[in-house]
């Protein structure tokens, strides 16, 4: 690791200037771009920690949506969405181990956006808001394929608008060494249909199954979607997987999901 | 009443006290006086020309202290071959050197090639990076396939050896046309097709090394983690370095596990020697987890083609067997003996199989080095053996327990020379078969098929009986088959003037129990309390000699070794005794601790002698040198022989070809058993290693001779999720006959009897599913390759 400066703000006005510096970065959980920073493959010359910031922690109810500040850990959102989102906290109860949970927050995955992380799929699935310092983004046009996101310079997420769905569930096949989504998918149905999202198996990352949520939102039933195919074309292809395989995933773990919420 | 100490006491470890508490001292926790850090430069590409190195940037970087590479290394030895093998045809095998530093070409990604000293690590990192941008590498195609490297001569790992080869062995070659014939005769003939996959030992330790030289005397001292510290200590005085064996002491304080990779002497260990010289200050070096990944030696890689002639009611002919065995870039010490004489001679199994006959061709690849992993040739010989019979047993429609039962070699028929060379000395397949299938509830299975397959899963059983060869030896036979070591082991035994002992063993415990394990012997031998004895390993300068600990050989050779010396303490003392006692030295026995005159109530106790062999007041000075202090050396009559029966059950979900492990059940005959909780526990991670073997670890590399699985990410490693509750038994004892504790070993046997009762019960599963399209998955039989199989 190269050496670095450290800051950590705690206001989201000193964040942002503090992020204007040269070669600064935002510094989350630390669990992805702290290995990354060890291996040398990222060396920021100052850290901006983003964890002393009230406004940014917490889960907080406001009606029909369920607001999750973005330097809140998997494990709090584990604990604290248990009651209004349980499909939400169960994915993030899911995330890797207690350490990596009690460290990594929503927001540095989303930022990351890596295509086999759970939280895009429950964010592009449940098409929830992205709250950041200036302005605010849909799901559907945050994900811009691998380790890509809508957000530019200098700008971070301040927190994630989930609205509460009638019913939703999240299947992960892990991937056997990782532990990561080999193939994941989220299932939210709300009253005006169904959003199907699926991670760990797109070339692109994150990605909305519009056949699946079709089907589902005509019939919400595991076996509305018996009689789908997927395509191969698109999916990834890997060591641990081929495009066949994730094609298959992604149908067996979206009927997991239905089965599941 | 189980018994609290001794002999068969489930004793608590007492090293887990300061593993636990965090006060181990490890290579990397020594710290030192002055110490400097070293940075290995290391290939990035699996095969190149090193065209030019300019070493003068880095040098002149802040901190940097010296900058070496391969050229000044060229002078020294090569890192030897412990084993020398002959092809069929008589020609010895090919042997490279395997310089410190690379020199002249890489040849696989992780080859070392330079190294850095400086005074912090930082700094050393920074000048390595340096230094690699300054390298001129002209890459050139990686050899990484096996069976191309040997078809194809124009692209060469080592420019002298033109088709890769570096041996091609026959064993036993005058076996060959007989069982050629048998197979032409044969009422049935089974062939199989199987990899037996490359896995990356992952001690959880990284290895490590501090050179330390003392300018005034002239001597060095190496701190490593190492298996067998006088081995490291030959390998590199004689054969490297070329510097007296006593002027270089080695230790191995703490090690946190090996399963052979440190059984090894890798170059960064010359490297801090040398370095430490030249500058005159300490030299240390630590891997990092991904180095470790592509510079510690891997384990297993072959690719084997079985053929088993059999009757129709499944009464075994003959086995014939073609195998490519990678030995990687370099030969690692042992490389040459795993896939020949630890795997070649085990090619019987527990059966009495008339003829065998097995051909083994090693090659050279530009990638890691491979050598003896946990289990070490046995496992290749035992999965090959295992997977076939099972495959015999579907195409013939026969029950797999009784067919492997039918060809056990019988109790009766011990001893038992196979037709590959070994002696068996005793064992009973039969009860350790027995045994299993009632602790494994066999009789229950389809039971519980049934409740598995409501919830949509293939429920599947799958059988291995193993046998495996350990505590290599003797020496006089290893020599004949081309060790270039005895394989011997030795112990002192120090009393203490007032009582308390020392015991100097050459088993070196990374993880093995010895320090509880081997003062359990020494108490119930000498009787006094287990708090009495203390077991000193893993310094040259504090023990006689040793080989170290592998192959399942510490308890059966250095344990052994240990007992010969308290035999001798014992003759001695009962000596002293008859002296102080006024008694003829036949009328004294030794028993409980207390040396006494038969038939009288004269006695003396264990301490009161030592104590008087060390203040010899009353004294048989004329006849008896004073003090009680043993060295003994010890060469097995022959190996010993663990065998065993394991079943596993799984569940495959046939959706996402994901492999379950609901039971395993292992029966094993490790002769005497000395703590049967170590025990338990060796056969735990044993199985838990196979059962990662078979179902997760794979080493992949692409085309470019890139490790793919460089990580975690991508590395599968079994967790405790990925593990049932074993069940454990070891009640078939046949004590091994030669040597005086009766143990045989248990350290590999989970590695080596696991991985094929869980490829066999997969492919159980799926048959009984209907799936019966599908005949072998390759290891690791991961969720994607179960899915293609079913679906393909
Ligand atoms: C062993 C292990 C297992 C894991 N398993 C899983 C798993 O199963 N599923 C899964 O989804 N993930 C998994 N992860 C990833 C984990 O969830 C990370 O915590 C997460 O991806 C990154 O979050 P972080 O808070 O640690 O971010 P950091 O590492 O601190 O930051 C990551 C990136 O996001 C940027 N960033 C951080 N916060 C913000 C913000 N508010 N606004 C803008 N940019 C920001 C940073 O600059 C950096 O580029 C695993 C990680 C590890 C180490």
């Amino acid at each position: 690791m190269h050496n670095f400066e450290f800051v950590k703000p705690s206001t989201i006005a000193e964040a942002v200037k503090a992020l204007a510096r040269e070669d600064a970065q935002a510094l989350s959980g630390g669990q992805t771009l702290m290995p990354t920073m060890k291996q040398r493959l990222a060396a920021p010359a100052v850290l901006v920690s983003l964890t002393g910031i009230p406004e940014m922690r917490g889960v907080c109810r406001n009606g029909d949506a369920l607001e999750i500040g973005a330097a809140t850990t998997h494990a709090e959102v584990a604990r604290e969405a248990a009651a209004a989102y349980p499909a939400l906290a169960g994915l993030a109860g899911g995330i890797g181990d207690p350490a990596v949970r009690n460290l990594g927050t929503i927001g540095g995955s989303l930022a990351n956006n890596d295509p086999a992380a759970c939280y895009p799929a429950a964010v592009l699935g449940s098409g929830a808001t992205v709250v950041t310092s200036k302005r605010e983004i849909a799901a559907d046009d945050f994900f811009q394929g691998l380790f890509s996101t809508a957000l530019e310079e200098g700008e971070i997420i301040i927190s994630v608008r989930f609205p509460i769905p009638e019913r939703a569930g999240y299947a992960k096949f892990e991937q056997p060494a990782s532990r990561f989504a080999l193939t994941g998918a989220f299932v939210a149905k709300y009253a005006s249909g169904v959003r199907v999202a699926i991670t760990g198996a797109g070339q692109d990352g994150v990605f909305r199954w519009s056949d699946g949520e079709r089907a589902l939102s005509a019939s919400y039933a595991a076996d509305a979607l018996s009689g789908l195919s997927v395509s191969p074309d698109g999916l990834m292809a890997d060591l641990h997987g081929t495009p066949a395989y994730r094609a298959n995933l992604v149908k067996v773990m979206t009927q997991r999901a239905v089965r599941a919420s | 009443m189980p018994k609290d100490h001794g002999i068969g006491a489930s004793m608590k470890r007492r090293e887990d006290v300061r593993f636990l508490t965090g006060r181990g001292q490890y290579t990397d926790d020594v710290s030192l006086h002055g110490q400097t850090h070293a940075v290995m430069v290391r290939s990035t590409v699996a095969h190149g020309r090193i065209r030019s190195i300019d070493t003068s940037a880095a040098a002149a970087m802040p901190g940097v202290l010296a900058v070496f590479t391969g050229e000044d290394f060229k002078d020294m030895g090569g890192n030897p071959a412990g084993w020398l093998i002959n092809s069929r045809d008589g020609t010895p095998m090919r042997e490279p050197k395997r310089p410190v530093l690379a020199h002249g070409k890489v040849r696989h990604v992780g080859d070392a090639y330079a190294a850095v000293v400086a005074e912090t690590y930082a700094q050393a990192r920074d000048a390595a990076e340096q230094l690699a941008a300054d390298t001129e590498i002209e890459e050139l195609p990686a050899i990484v396939d096996m069976a191309a490297a040997v078809a194809d001569s124009s692209n060469r790992v080592h420019d002298e050896i033109p088709d890769n080869l570096c041996f091609d062995w026959g064993w036993i070659e005058d076996n060959r046309a007989k069982v050629d014939e048998v197979f032409k005769s044969a009422p049935h003939v089974t062939t199989l097709e199987l990899v037996n996959n490359r896995l990356i030992p992952n001690a959880m330790e990284p290895r490590a090394s501090i050179g330390e030289y003392f300018p005034g005397t002239g001597d060095y001292r190496l701190t490593t983690t190492s298996q067998n510290p006088h081995l490291h200590r030959l390998l590199i005085a004689a054969f490297v370095m070329g510097i007296p064996e006593n002027k270089l002491t080695v230790v191995a304080p703490d090690v946190g596990g090996g399963f052979g990779s440190k059984i090894y002497h890798y170059g960064e260990e010359a490297v801090v020697l040398a370095a430490a010289k030249k500058l005159g200050r300490p030299v240390r070096w630590t891997a990092e987890r991904s180095e470790s990944f592509i510079s510690d030696a891997h384990g297993r890689d072959h690719v084997t083609k079985i053929e088993l002639a059999c009757e129709k009611d499944g009464t075994f002919l003959a086995f014939r067997t073609a195998t490519l065995a990678n030995v990687g870039a370099y030969l690692s010490n042992f490389s040459t003996a795993t896939p020949t004489f630890l795997h070649g001679t085990l090619m019987a199994g527990p059966y009495k199989v008339p003829n065998i006959y097995v051909n083994v061709k090693t090659v050279f690849t530009n990638t890691v080095p491979v050598d003896a992993y946990r289990g070490a040739g046995r496992p290749e010989a035992t999965f090959s053996l295992e997977r076939i019979i099972d495959k015999m047993c579907r195409e013939l429609n026969l029950d797999p327990f009784e067919v492997r039962r039918k060809n056990f070699i019988t109790p009766d028929m011990f001893p038992y020379t196979t037709p590959v060379g070994l002696a068996y000395d005793t064992g009973n397949y039969g009860a350790t078969l027995d045994k299993a299938m009632e602790i494994g509830d066999v009789a229950g299975f389809e039971k519980r098929r049934a409740e598995s397959a409501k919830k949509g899963r293939l429920r599947g059983m799958g059988l291995s009986t193993w046998i495996e060869a350990c505590g290599i030896a003797p020496s006089h036979l290893v020599g004949v088959l081309g060790s270039r070591v005895g394989l011997y082991d030795a112990a002192t035994v120090r009393v203490n003037a007032t009582g308390n002992i020392s015991v100097m063993t050459g088993a070196h415990s990374h993880g093995q129990s010895h320090e509880t394990v081997f003062a359990q012997i020494v108490a119930e031998k000498l009787g006094v309390p287990e708090s009495a004895v203390e077991i000193v390993h893993g310094d040259t300068s504090k023990i006689p000699f040793g080989m170290g600990s592998y192959g399942s050989r510490s308890l059966a050779v250095c344990g052994v070794a240990v007992t010969k010396a308290i035999d001798k303490i014992v003759a001695k003392g009962k000596k002293i005794a008859a002296h102080m006692l006024e008694a003829a030295e036949e009328d004294i026995s030794f028993a409980d601790g207390k040396f006494s005159v038969a038939g009288t109530d004269k006695a003396k106790t264990f301490g009161e002698i030592a104590f008087s062999a060390y203040v010899p007041h009353n004294y048989p000075l004329e006849t008896l040198e004073p003090g009680l202090e043993e060295t003994a050396f010890y060469d097995p009559a022959n190996f010993t022989f663990p065998a065993g029966a394991y079943i596993c059950e799984v569940e495959v979900d046939p959706e996402t070809g994901k492999v379950d492990i609901c039971s395993f059940a292992c029966a094993d005959d490790f002769g005497n058993i000395m703590n049967p909780m170590v025990v338990d526990g060796q056969v735990h991670g044993g199985v838990g290693q196979g059962i990662g073997q078979a179902l997760l670890e794979n080493t992949s590399y692409d085309e470019n001779g890139q490790l793919l699985t460089g990580s975690y990410m991508d590395y599968a490693m079994p967790r405790a999720s990925d593990v049932p509750f074993y069940t454990v038994d070891y009640s078939c004892q046949t004590p091994c006959t030669h040597n005086p504790l009766g143990v045989k070993g248990c350290g590999e046997a989970g590695a080596i009897g696991s991985p094929p009762a869980v490829v066999n019960a997969v492919i159980d599963a799926l048959h009984r599913g209907g799936l019966t399209h599908v005949k072998h998955i390759d290891m690791p039989v991961s969720p994607s390759r179960v899915w293609s199989a079913i679906n393909g």
